[in-house]
């Protein structure tokens, strides 16, 4: 059994955590150079620009590259030939993110769902981290992490549909989803979209789908082509940048897709901002 | 691409309704940070007859929870939040004297329409560059509900802060006008 220290998953997530709120990471900023150049709308063009203008600034000067500093939500892959030594791994996560957001001059946004109290003199700051933990073969600890804003996550949207709606069932959804909200979420965005599984694994699914790197093929052939149809699909909607009106409201479309019950077609959109902050690292 | 203006605050109403949907503005001068937890605030003090933190005669008031600062700086990222979420509130202020709001998103008609009502316009700031548009805050200082933190209302002094009309005392909306024109049936 390999051992990994806690005190070294801590100081690597803080330091995961530190670096990507103040740096967009490659796959986004070629993503948002492509749109660029791609987009015909003269103000979306500009707000574009901006958005760069603005990651070049944050990294430059480490300043948080938006003030939604988000919840920070981790997806954890634990090899089952390794132990951490000195504590576990769900209150390394939490202490790393206190600390880094603190330390770092981060947002701490999550509050009480009904008084709306900030929780950062109660619960810590920024917690709880939002943690999804899988366990795996190898002797690895594997964590993902992204800074998820709320605008984005509001427009975001979960349906079990019957399973004759079929594929253009799917594509309808994500098309409603999308046009309804508009401006709202900070387009371009990634669409994250779960299909298959229950109504929470598609959801999960949705999620994760967005930490994939923005230009990554997915490596089932019939996704990708169904990726590169509701891309296309989204695209018409001229929405634009911070919908202004252009033809690149949508950066990429990752799609994660699970086994499901014969009676169901569960499908999940999660949504994006242009500000794709994610990271990860491995013990 | 619009006409772009650069505007003092507090607006003036020739000011106000001279810009039109998707005109360029850079701002100077004094506005107040708001988003949700304060516009309720300010409503409920309205109703009660009790005076604002501020005077909301000429006001711009920009939705925004900036991130804390650094010890050497007056505020954080300070990038505009999703406005619906103040619009049961913004037509209240707009009739009392609000003439600009910050933030991003499409408002309600209801929004619109006190706009083109009471001479007041919709301002889009860029959703997620908070580094670059904390930069043009040159001080800040909260006026009141500290206990909100990063919700706190602030009175911020912003230079050539850049913003787009996106809707004006006509009535136009920069986020019609602009997705009609490029959304392929």
């Amino acid at each position: 059994m390999r051992e990994v220290d806690f005190n070294e998953i801590v100081s690597g997530v803080k330091n995961l955590i530190n670096y990507t709120s103040a740096n967009l990471p490659k796959d986004s900023i070629d993503a948002l150079e492509r749109a660029m150049n791609e987009e015909k709308s003269p103000v979306s063009r500009e707000v574009l620009r901006q958005i760069l203008e603005n990651s070049q600034i944050a990294s430059k000067e480490f300043r948080p590259l938006c003030q939604d500093t988000g919840l920070a939500v981790f997806f954890i892959k634990i090899g089952d030939e390794v132990k951490i030594k000195g504590g576990n791994i769900k209150n390394a996560i939490n202490i790393a993110t206190a600390e880094a957001y603190k330390e770092s001059y981060l947002r701490a946004s999550t509050c009480h769902p009904f008084t709306r109290a900030n929780l950062q003199n109660s619960v810590g700051y920024n917690l709880p981290a939002i943690i999804h933990f899988d366990i795996v073969e190898g002797n690895k600890i594997d964590i993902e992490y992204a800074a998820k804003g709320g605008g984005s996550e509001n427009v975001s949207k979960a349906i079990v549909l019957p399973p004759a709606s079929g594929t253009n069932g799917i594509i309808k959804f994500v098309r409603e989803t999308i046009s309804k909200a508009g401006s709202n979420p900070c387009p371009p965005l990634t669409v994250g979209i779960g299909i298959g599984g229950t109504f929470e694994k598609c959801a999960i699914s949705s999620k994760h789908a967005l930490f994939r790197d923005i230009g990554s093929i997915n490596p089932d052939p019939e996704m990708a082509e169904l990726e590169n149809i509701i891309l296309e699909d989204l695209n018409k909607l001229g929405i634009g940048s911070m919908g202004m009106g252009g033809t690149k409201t949508v950066l990429a479309v990752h799609i994660e897709s699970n086994p499901c019950h014969i009676a169901s077609l569960p499908v999940s959109v999660n949504v994006q901002c242009h500000s794709s902050r994610h990271g990860h690292i491995t013990f | 691409m619009g006409t772009t203006y650069y505007l003092k605050t507090p607006l003036q109403n020739e000011d106000v309704s001279k810009l039109r949907a998707g005109d360029i503005v850079f701002l100077n001068g004094i506005i107040y940070t708001a988003r949700d937890a304060a516009h309720k605030k300010l409503v409920d003090l309205m109703s009660a007859g009790k005076n604002l933190p501020f005077d909301l005669n000429g006001a711009v008031i920009y939705f925004v929870g900036p991130t804390p600062p650094k010890p050497s700086e007056p505020i954080g990222s300070a990038g505009p939040t999703t406005s619906y979420r103040m619009d049961s509130y913004s037509p209240t202020l707009i009739a009392n004297g609000l003439r600009g709001m910050i933030g991003k998103g499409e408002r309600s008609q209801e929004v619109i329409d006190s706009c083109v009502k009471y001479g007041a316009v919709y301002f889009g700031a860029t959703g997620g560059a908070g580094a670059l548009l904390g930069k043009r805050i040159k001080s800040s200082e909260i006026i009141a509900y500290p206990e909100l933190g990063p919700e706190a209302i602030r009175k911020i002094e912003v230079e050539d802060f850049p913003v787009t009309v996106i809707n004006d005392v006509l009535g136009d909306d920069l986020y019609q006008k602009g997705r009609a024109e490029y959304e392929i049936k």
